[in-house]
């Protein structure tokens, strides 16, 4: 360790959705190096830990180093001669990267996807039925006295999710923090987030919406058929006496997550939890508030939405934004082979997604652009060496209740971020597609 | 011989940490390669904790290790495994028209496996 | 440079109504002269006019989104492809930010005013601007929910209420300052979805009622010389019986500066829980005898719109009418927000009395520098129906051929039959869509063509079809460049952002910040929004600063 530290106050950790504001980071200027992180969860300190300067090439093409201004044009050849271009990921960025990534796919006409479409897709796609009653997390600290989970594991994916944010915290209204609360669990397993709770609910796995629809009937008065505690493996008095806590209380949250929209009925199981917090309304104050994932994957719904009017799963083939779950999601043009060309910008599909649509990405030039490497910069044809977004670059976040926050940097990095990469490569597109448009005016082109 | 169980891929914390270190490196490989099992399910199969077992579902199948969890965690015929690429080797690519796979709660086969992995 | 020959000008604030002369524009002002060598538009058979103004609409920031990523259908009906030097989008009841600015700008506007941001979600609505080419844009910030401001009020500690009003104001960027529906949001989050019905009433946990929280505001902000008023939107909106909460609420005023949101939603009569009945003629009274008083019409138009307000209890209360699909959204300490999709029909009784209403104040209107024209957009319907509704009011023949249509009964409650005659000139409109916004904004460089003025200009074809006429402008332009000729746009244009910063002792800081620990979910420091989301900006002195 070297004599030249420094602190950032105030910093922003982004690995998880909680994108906690609280960091106090202690930097090793020479070194480039985060040697702690006051305030920050296991996840968290990790992150900071880990994201030092690795002596890597700035770009990989086919496997060989080259520079980033050759990625560039590598890059930007791929991306116009394509006829189904596609960009994923973004959830791992700043909102000025995410606004450069529409704007390309604006300009070629192809297809953006986020990893909204494979985390909390299903339950954007049922807002959009139900709407949503919702609130941003300080109104939990401050008012809420029933906090039920749902198909989710804080104590493993958002640590703090309970102590900064929605159990343990004192309010203005709940002087007493956790005494004052109620909490609920709801999953398939008992997990570290289990002991938590002051009531653990094990649920048969595929039948969340079942459960989910029956609350709903006991909180409109109706009866429901006895069966249902069989096949959900939740008694009817269970189910009853939740009920009663949820009517009664002053301010109620249901938290939810991937137990929910990666499993059976997906968006239909969203959109339970949606209308059961919207029928709680005719009797108490309630909310629902899916805990996205990702540290700026609520910036890339957000930065998408108001862009285009969609959330995720954008075409713009004819030339203006068209959605489509299950058309234009990236999994599904993967896995159907109709993309022929791919832009993954932070994020890891070639890890994560389903085989058949890994299969196809080894099929097609992939651009990658990264802070690591992964799965996907070494099956890509084009990788990116970028920096590290809250950690070398600042730039826009949401959290995952859509507060913004500016994040701030704790050292430089030789490489280029994320943004500075999407503008040289649109303005390299728009190049090539002028001159491909104005060659051949009479052909259509993109 | 192989049964049939239900996977739950998911989030840990000893997965979130590695990934940070990089997803390249063993210490995530190790961690993503790794299922919990009920422990009387492994003693009905014939499994020890450490053991190779092989995961199969119409898409692909995957060779990992088999740890124990106590009953009342994790209920009989079920599986859970932190999310990474050998849980993706499982997953189809069929959407349902919704975008999301069948990312949890899918059924695959598990089997005792002899040879080791490396 | 540029020299615009031969169009007829309207120019309220510099007296010119429909005089032929050359107008002349350098470096993006209007200028007395240009050489002969300057470029040329001839502007025969033409109207000129400053550039529009939208005092009240509903365009960017985290409620204007989520509205938008609930309408997937609505956006299908409404494509906006993109050009060689467009952005692509989508349009319906809440467009996308590209093809909000670009249409706002097909209609001639060059400002407009987002109405309601919570001062935590004041960040993404200037990243949303960014993304709105060409016009002008300012926001107004919430404050009349402020809970740290509450208990200053409450504490009697009326120094510090202002030095913090002007805190806000500048650590959101933002322009006005607004008030909705106060002392609401405490009973909505904290006394399961309850509302304020009586502004004499006292706040939950807090010994205030509404009626000292809008007296405090109405001091403070025109002390702070702000531009603009305080923007109300008065407790009770759409409630039968609301105008006498409207009167007393303008009565507060006491002879300062105020200014009440689409009134049109709070000239109800009857009783509550009965049908509502017309006050229209009573509050265009009031607003005419009273020359503090601004307003903002509120115009219904049938069909499609979006409830979208951060009136929480009046979202709920519009789901339970509509039966639509809602959503609710709490801002810690700050505010709520309701949104619903929602229709207005011919033959309701309910819409056609608010259409008729709306029509009322318009016509009965003696000072159309201070009732201005709006709908709300999109509660009362999408700015894109603008020109329909200006040739409501220039075309009585029009106007009674719709009057024809509607619900007869609701017709029957309103003096409407009485205005039959009365036909907005040119001058007139100019004055509600341009001259009349920008004096009540404050804003001394817009809404008008004299020599010093920005060179927001918009040249339409003169038609009798007024609707048609003011649909689409023959050229537009903004700071002094032409982004739209001949109907086309020509290229794309950044507009500014308008703020204004009111001078504030920075060590009302050290009593906000302890309550941020307390209370808030992000820590103090990182809640002030910095220079770096300003972009290409401009600051409004205050009156003070002048």
């Amino acid at each position: 360790m070297s004599d030249n530290i420094r602190t950032v106050e105030h910093a922003t950790c982004t690995f998880c959705g909680c994108v906690c504001d609280d960091m106090d980071l202690t930097v090793d200027v020479d070194a480039k190096r985060i040697t702690k992180a006051k305030n920050a969860c296991t996840l968290g300190r990790a992150w900071f830990a880990e994201h030092t300067i690795e002596d890597r090439p700035f770009a990989l093409i086919d496997g060989k180093a080259a520079t980033t201004e050759e990625g560039v044009e590598a890059a930007a050849q791929i991306l116009v001669a394509a006829r189904l271009p596609i960009i994923y990921g973004l959830s791992d960025t700043t909102c000025e990267a995410q606004r450069q990534a529409v704007a390309i796919c604006d300009l070629m006409h192809g297809n953006i996807d986020t990893t909204t479409s494979v985390c909390h897709g299903p339950s954007g796609i049922a807002f959009q039925g139900v709407g949503e009653s919702t609130a941003t997390l300080g109104e939990i600290k401050n008012r809420a006295d029933l906090v039920i989970y749902w198909g989710g594991n804080p104590a493993e994916s958002h640590p703090r999710h309970f102590t900064r944010y929605a159990v343990t915290p004192k309010g203005r209204y709940i002087p007493n923090g956790r005494k004052d609360r109620y909490v609920v669990l709801v999953d398939v397993r008992r997990t570290p987030s289990a002991p938590v709770a002051d009531l653990f609910i094990q649920i048969k796995p595929g039948h969340d919406f079942e459960l989910l629809w029956a609350l709903r009937a006991l909180v409109k008065g109706r009866k429901v058929d006895p069966n249902l505690a069989e096949r959900t493996g939740v008694s009817l008095a269970t189910m009853e006496a939740l009920v009663k806590r949820m009517k009664s209380c002053r301010y109620g949250v249901l938290f939810f997550g991937m137990g929910l929209t990666m499993t059976r009925g997906r968006h239909f199981n969203s959109g339970a939890v949606l209308a059961l917090a919207t029928d709680l309304n005719e009797f108490t104050h309630f909310v629902a508030k899916p805990v996205r994932g990702h540290g700026n994957v609520t910036g890339a719904d957000n930065v998408v939405s108001w862009q285009t009017g969609y959330p995720f799963g954008v075409n713009f083939s004819r030339g203006y934004p068209r959605f489509n779950p299950g058309e234009y999601t990236t999994v599904d043009l993967l896995a159907r082979g109709e993309a022929d060309a791919a832009m993954i910008i932070a994020s890891d599909p070639a890890s994560n997604f389903p085989r058949p649509a890994i299969e196809h990405m080894k099929r097609i030039p992939v651009i990658a652009l990264d802070t690591k490497p992964t799965d996907t910069t070494q099956l890509a044809k084009v990788a990116f060496t970028t920096s590290t977004y809250g950690i070398n670059t600042s730039g826009t976040v949401y959290r995952m209740d859509d507060v913004p926050i500016t994040l701030r940097p704790a050292f430089e990095s030789p490489y280029p971020s994320d943004e500075e990469v999407l503008i040289a490569i649109k303005n390299r597109v728009r190049e090539l597609l002028t001159l491909k448009r104005t060659r051949f005016p009479n052909r259509k082109v993109a | 011989m192989a049964e049939m169980m239900i996977l739950v891929p998911g989030r840990t914390n000893k997965q979130g940490t590695s990934l940070n270190a990089g997803k390249l490196k063993k210490e995530y490989r190790d961690v993503t390669s790794t299922v919990e099992m009920n422990t009387d399910d492994m003693a009905r199969l014939g499994i020890k904790d450490g053991d190779a077992v092989r995961l199969a579902t119409d898409i692909g199948e995957t060779v990992v290790h088999c740890k124990g969890r106590k009953p009342t965690d994790l209920p009989a015929g079920m599986l859970f495994i932190p999310y990474g690429p050998p849980s993706s080797q499982l997953m189809g690519g069929d959407t349902a028209g919704s975008g999301m796979p069948l990312s949890k709660n899918f059924e695959v086969s598990v089997e005792l496996v002899e040879v080791p992995v490396p | 440079m540029l020299r615009i020959s031969n169009g007829r000008i309207y120019d309220p604030v510099n007296g010119v109504n429909g005089a032929v002369r050359d107008l002349c524009i350098k470096e993006g002002k209007i200028v007395a002269d240009v050489p002969a060598a300057a470029k040329r538009i001839d502007a025969q058979g033409m109207i000129i006019m400053p550039g529009g103004i939208d005092i009240h609409c509903h365009i960017a920031g985290p409620k204007v989104n989520l509205a938008r990523k609930l309408q997937p259908e609505d956006h299908r009906l409404d494509v906006h492809p993109g050009t060689a030097f467009t952005r692509s989008g989508t349009g319906g009841i809440v467009p996308s930010t590209f093809a909000t600015g670009y249409r706002y700008a097909a209609l001639g506007y060059t400002t407009a005013m987002e109405a309601a941001v919570t001062p935590i979600g004041a960040r993404h609505v200037l990243e949303e601007f960014h993304d709105i080419p060409l016009i002008d844009k300012g926001f107004y910030v919430l404050l009349g929910n402020n809970v740290f401001l509450y208990d200053l009020l409450k504490a009697g500690r009326r120094e510090d209420f202002r030095q913090a009003v002007a805190w806000w104001v500048n650590a959101t960027k933002a322009y006005a300052v607004k008030l909705v529906n106060p002392g609401s949001d405490e009973l909505w989050k904290g006394r399961r979805n309850a509302n304020i019905t009586d502004i004499n009433e006292n706040i939950d946990n807090f010994d205030l009622t509404p009626l000292d929280v809008i007296k405090a505001f109405i001091e403070t902000v025109n002390d702070l010389g702000l531009p603009h008023p305080p923007h109300i939107h008065c407790n009770n909106l759409g409630r039968s019986g609301n105008y006498t909460t409207t009167l007393e609420t303008m009565r507060a005023a006491e002879g300062r500066r105020a200014h009440i949101a689409h009134v049109q939603f709070h000239s109800y009569g009857g009783e509550p829980g009965k049908n509502p009945t017309s006050k229209g003629p009573e509050i265009a009274d009031y607003i005419n005898k009273h020359p503090n008083i601004t307003a903002d019409v509120g115009q219904i138009m049938f069909g499609k719109a979006t409830a979208m307000t951060a009136d929480a209890p009046l979202g709920y209360l519009l789901r339970g009418i509509s039966g639509n699909k809602w959503i609710n959204a709490d801002t810690e300490c700050e505010s709520g927000c309701g949104i619903v999709p929602f229709t207005y029909h011919e033959k309701a009784y309910m819409h056609t009395l608010q259409w008729a209403i709306g029509l009322e104040l318009f016509l009965l209107s003696e000072d159309p520098w201070r009732l201005v024209l709006s709908t709300d957009h999109p509660n009362g319907g999408s700015f894109m129906k603008y020109p329909r509704l200006i040739r409501l009011l220039m075309d009585r023949d029009f106007r009674n051929q719709e009057i024809g249509k509607v619900n007869q009964k609701a017709i029957r409650q309103t003096v409407l039959a009485d205005t039959l005659d009365r036909e907005y000139t040119l001058e007139e409109i100019a004055i509600i869509t341009r001259a009349g916004p920008a004096r009540a904004l404050g804003l001394k460089d817009k809404g008008h063509l004299g020599v010093g003025a920005d060179a927001d200009v918009t040249i339409y074809d003169e038609h009798e079809d007024k609707e048609r006429m003011f649909s689409t402008p023959r050229y537009l332009i903004k700071d002094g460049v032409a982004v739209i000729e001949d109907h086309e746009f020509r290229c794309d244009h950044e507009g500014r952002i308008l703020h204004t910063t009111p001078a504030y002792d920075t060590a009302i800081e050290n009593s906000i910040k302890p309550f941020f620990e307390d209370n808030y979910s992000i820590v103090f420091e990182n809640y002030a929004v910095t220079d770096r989301y300003l972009h290409h900006h401009q600051v409004i002195p205050t009156v003070l600063e002048r």
